[in-house]
Parts: C-alpha cells; sequence; structure tokens
C-alpha cells in the first residue's frame, strides 16, 4: 500500500469528505509525527507501535571502494517500535 | 544536547487535525485511528506500507530459532513469527540527524 492508495482506502469509508481533506489529514498526520521526532521527542501510538530516536556514537568507517578509513559523525537515528496488538495481529491465524 | 519534548500521542494528533482543518474533536480523532487501522489492515493482509516523504512499513518473516528464559536459562524454541519494521525515509532520518 503506497500513499494514494492509503488516501483511497480512508475516501472510500468517508464519503462526506472531500478527497483534499483526507489529504491534508494524511499530511498533517504524518508531518506531526516527524516534526516531532526531528525534535528528539517521541511518539506513542497505543497498539499500533512507538517512534523513537537513539543516539549513534561517531565510529570509524571505511569507503566500501577504496578501503581508504574515514570518520562517521555521530548522529541520531529514528527508531519504531511495534506495539503488542500490531505483533498479535500480524500472527493472528 | 537535545532538549526533551513530551510524548505526541493520538488526542495530540487529533488536536492538530482538529486546529487546523477544524474537524470537531471527536471526528479528528475518528481520522488519526482510520489512518492506523487502514495501515494495519494492510499489513495484516500481508502489504508493506510505502508513505513516500516518511518510510516504510516492512514485514518480516522470521524464521524458528532457539531463545533462553534469562530467568531460568532453560532453552525454550522461538515460534517463527512474521514482525513489522519501518524504515524511515532518507529525508526523515535526514531531519532527524539535523535535531
Amino acid at each position: 500500500m503506497i500513499r494514494s492508495e492509503l488516501l483511497q482506502a480512508l475516501a472510500k469509508d468517508n464519503p462526506e469528505l472531500h478527497n483534499d481533506e483526507i489529504e491534508q489529514v494524511v499530511d498533517i498526520f504524518f508531518e506531526e509525527i516527524a516534526q516531532r521526532l526531528a525534535e528528539g521527542g517521541r511518539v506513542e501510538l497505543r497498539g499500533f507501535g512507538a517512534f523513537s530516536t537513539r543516539e549513534r556514537d561517531a565510529r570509524k568507517g571505511r569507503n566500501p571502494r577504496t578501503g581508504e578509513p574515514v570518520d562517521v559523525p555521530g548522529k541520531r537515528v529514528p527508531y519504531f517500535k511495534p506495539g503488542k496488538e500490531m505483533r498479535q495481529r500480524l500472527n493472528a491465524e | 544536547m537535545m532538549r526533551s519534548v513530551g510524548t505526541l500521542t493520538r488526542a495530540d494528533l487529533a488536536e492538530t487535525i482538529n486546529r487546523k482543518l477544524g474537524f470537531s474533536r471527536a471526528e479528528s480523532l475518528g481520522l488519526v485511528e482510520a489512518i492506523l487501522e487502514k495501515i494495519c489492515a494492510a499489513m495484516t493482509h500481508g502489504e508493506n506500507v510505502k508513505i513516500s516523504g516518511f518510510g516504510s512499513f516492512v514485514l518480516r518473516d522470521k524464521k524458528e530459532r532457539v531463545g533462553r528464559n534469562p530467568k531460568t536459562g532453560v532453552e525454550v524454541p522461538i515460534t517463527p513469527r512474521r514482525v513489522m519494521t519501518f524504515r524511515a525515509s532518507q529525508l526523515l532520518k535526514d531531519r532527524i540527524a539535523k535535531g
């Protein structure tokens, strides 16, 4: 499923809404999550899962082509942990 | 160091939708739930979900492996299972790395 298919699915269930309204709702949904993560915060959607960020230390890497050592700076990376309900639903027979 | 910000929840997402688009609080909460439910339903049917600019929710099938009860040390089989992972888009990774 891609974004446009998500919009279609929501439109089908909500015939009273205009397509551009659905699009704005979906935009706000993902933008708010992204923004909070960019600020270093956490997003908790019970049953679905939780988004957070983790710190990665600086490390020495290697250019895979030349084998030359390079310094990889420390950074913050996104992390997602699926919720209990989600995990169970994926494995329900 | 990163300043600490609180946890964003369904209620906060609904609040923003209410404020920016004027849907009632109940409608806004319903829409948040509907988005999550659509993603969840697609994944339950074995589909990956890809949201451009944000990231992908990707299913992975794990084989059975031997685990250990950390308390007792007793070996137990971990049954094969399907798990959901999230791969952030390059755009989201860049936004988070910059802080």
